[in-house]
């Protein structure tokens, strides 16, 4: 029986820019026409013919569109920086599992993001600001390396109305007035007064994961109740490539999204 | 059913099965080693049965028949994206039962694991017919039988051949390949052997033995000082599936071009690399015991079975004579002893 090479999960779908945000000198969302089955917290692989394809977490979504925030920092990403409203991109996915917000229903719910960390939980984080009696308590900790890397401003905002937010820089100069310090600096002061009833994400670079989930553990966070979305190398998001394998993972079908308590013991 | 034949007569047969088959086999290429006076032998088309090397292992496996090194997945040009053709011909490859069993472990990589099946694999792979060379004693360096890869059941092959003096005996699954033995050969009583013993000896540590603490080993510091991390243990090996995906434009009209992969190593550098710099695995001795996890536990956690098959190209390849199988035995000393 002959394969039927139309029907090819590496074949990517082109999808309109719709909008594009500046966030930081090196970070820009964009905003794509594009209709999606997603859950918060999934990636893409994202392509430009020519110039390659990453994978991408998908920073948030509507009915007929998604935003992508991404970070120049290789040839691909210098090509998208180039484009415009109007031009295309190539996208397939989406991929990995995703965060289940039914974990977070109605429980005192904790994000811990650092930096581009921030992408993968913009979408629960803004579920829960849209339902907001479908969640008890709602802290929000960021953490940033200056002023000039904060990612989402027009959200945080908006977040600040409703939810509790805490934003702290690495380093500061000039004028500044929010927290300054490692976020692992401001999780003490976070409410941890029911922690049977807690859920706690935490998403960042690799180093920061690992001291952020240290401090949770501190306050007695069990591992179960934490949750982390772990960010590789990828190059097919389908299973197949092997640079996202950790011992008998594959963070791309297995992950991105994993209860601590499953991966803890995991070594790369 | 079992059939003797000709030598000869089954070379006839083959020049037959070159119509609608291409064909390949382990060849020997007269000095073309890299050493001077060197042979080199490898998997390659064969024409005639005289084309096959049949007592020298080859340095590569057969993967890279179903698994090209380099494979174009799209040409494209401006919006449009067109997919590669495949020849149309079908694919028969003679090879050890080891090997077989090595396509079984890239079958559950490509085909089973994820949410779809990989279709630049499968399309190749559904044209191939498999003629298992029989191999009771193998070579020095293989331990197939300690990683239960020696044998081969009736359905993964189309041909089981026993290569003798001036004939050869074979049984053969595939109704119409049958079809054109019965009128060449008589009908005989026949039995596959397998190799039942290994000369190198290796010691599987019990899978409930192995745990983390052992990641910490200073077993794995001595591979990052012998290790050159030149990845020659991945490409020889035939159970290695990894690869990247990297867009090439030509140089004649930058809007044209491939999406391509290629095949990938763990031990080379950039494997876990990401946007931005960061590494996974640094240490050379890092990068051994994830491949050595891999291919002896973490592997068969997931699917059932081990992935090493036991043939020592790892080891006949490596430059820094850094022995996999050596490395298992160690490892499973270490469990042993309780250091």
């Amino acid at each position: 029986m002959a394969v039927n090479v139309e029907d090819n999960p590496y074949r990517a779908q082109s999808a309109e820019i719709i909008d594009i945000k500046q966030e930081t000198d090196v970070e820009y969302t964009f905003r794509l026409a594009a209709n999606m089955d997603l859950n918060c917290g999934q990636f893409l692989e994202v392509s430009i013919p020519g110039f390659g394809e990453a994978p991408i977490s998908v920073s948030d979504f509507g009915t007929d569109w998604l935003e992508l925030t991404i970070r120049r920092v290789g040839d691909l990403t210098d090509k998208i920086h180039e484009l415009g409203i109007g031009d295309k991109l190539y996208l397939r996915g989406p991929y990995g599992n995703g965060f289940s917000l039914e974990e977070f229903k109605h429980r005192n719910l904790i994000i811990a993001a650092g930096g581009t960390g921030l992408a993968p939980v913009r979408s629960v984080i803004n579920y829960f600001y849209d339902h907001p009696t479908e969640v008890n308590d709602f802290e929000l900790l960021m953490g940033f390396k200056d002023p000039d890397s904060l990612l989402f401003e027009r959200d945080i905002d908006r977040w600040k109305e409703k939810l509790e937010v805490l934003i702290t820089v690495d380093q500061t100069c000039g004028v500044w007035g929010e927290c300054v310090g490692l976020i692992t600096e401001h999780i003490p002061k976070v409410n941890l007064s029911d922690v049977e009833n807690t859920e706690v994400i935490v998403v960042g670079p690799p180093l920061m994961m690992k001291h952020t989930i240290k401090e949770f553990k501190k306050l007695n966070v069990p591992d179960d109740k934490i949750w982390v979305s772990y960010e590789r190398k990828m190059h097919c998001g389908l299973g197949k490539c092997g640079h996202c394998k950790i011992e008998d993972n594959y963070v791309c079908v297995d992950g991105p999204v994993y209860n601590y308590a499953e991966i803890k013991d995991l070594k790369d | 059913m079992g059939y003797r034949l000709s030598k000869h007569d089954f070379s006839e047969l083959l020049h037959k099965l070159q119509e609608d088959n291409k064909v390949y086999g382990p060849t020997c290429k007269e000095k073309k080693g890299t050493f001077s006076a060197n042979d080199l032998v490898v998997y390659d088309q064969v024409a005639d049965l005289n084309d096959l090397e049949l007592t020298t292992k080859t340095k590569f496996s057969p993967k890279e028949i179903i698994f090209p090194i380099r494979q174009t997945m799209f040409y494209f040009t401006e919006d449009q994206q067109q997919i590669p053709q495949v020849d149309e011909e079908s694919i028969i490859i003679f090879l050890r039962p080891c090997d077989r069993n090595a396509v079984k472990r890239l079958d559950e990589i490509f085909l089973e694991n994820g949410p779809e099946e990989d279709i630049y694999y499968q399309r190749l792979r559904d044209k191939v017919k498999f003629f298992v060379l029989e191999c009771t004693t193998g070579f020095d360096s293989c331990f197939c039988v300690t990683m239960d890869s020696n044998r081969v059941e009736p359905e993964e092959y189309t041909a089981f051949l026993r290569f003798e003096e001036d004939e050869l005996e074979c049984e053969v699954t595939d109704p119409d390949l049958e079809h054109l033995i019965q009128e060449l050969g008589s009908e005989i009583e026949f039995n596959p052997q397998f190799k039942e013993e290994d000369e190198t000896e290796v010691n599987l540590p019990p899978k409930e033995e192995i745990t983390n603490d052992l990641f910490e080993h200073q077993l794995w510091t001595d591979y990052t000082r012998r290790c050159i991390a030149c990845g020659r243990c991945n490409t020889a090996c035939p159970t290695c599936s990894c690869f990247t995906v990297k867009d090439i434009v030509y140089e004649e009209n930058s809007n044209c071009g491939e999406r391509q992969r290629m095949w990938a190593g763990c031990h080379i550098d950039g494997f876990t690399e990401m946007a931005g710099g960061h590494n996974f695995r640094d240490e050379y001795g890092d990068r051994m015991r994830y491949k050595t996890m891999h291919k002896i536990y973490d592997f068969n956690e997931r699917f059932g079975f081990d992935m090493c098959v036991g043939c020592g190209r790892c080891d006949d390849i490596c430059p820094e004579y850094i022995s996999f199988s050596n490395c298992i035995n160690k490892l499973n000393q270490i469990i042993e002893e309780g250091e």
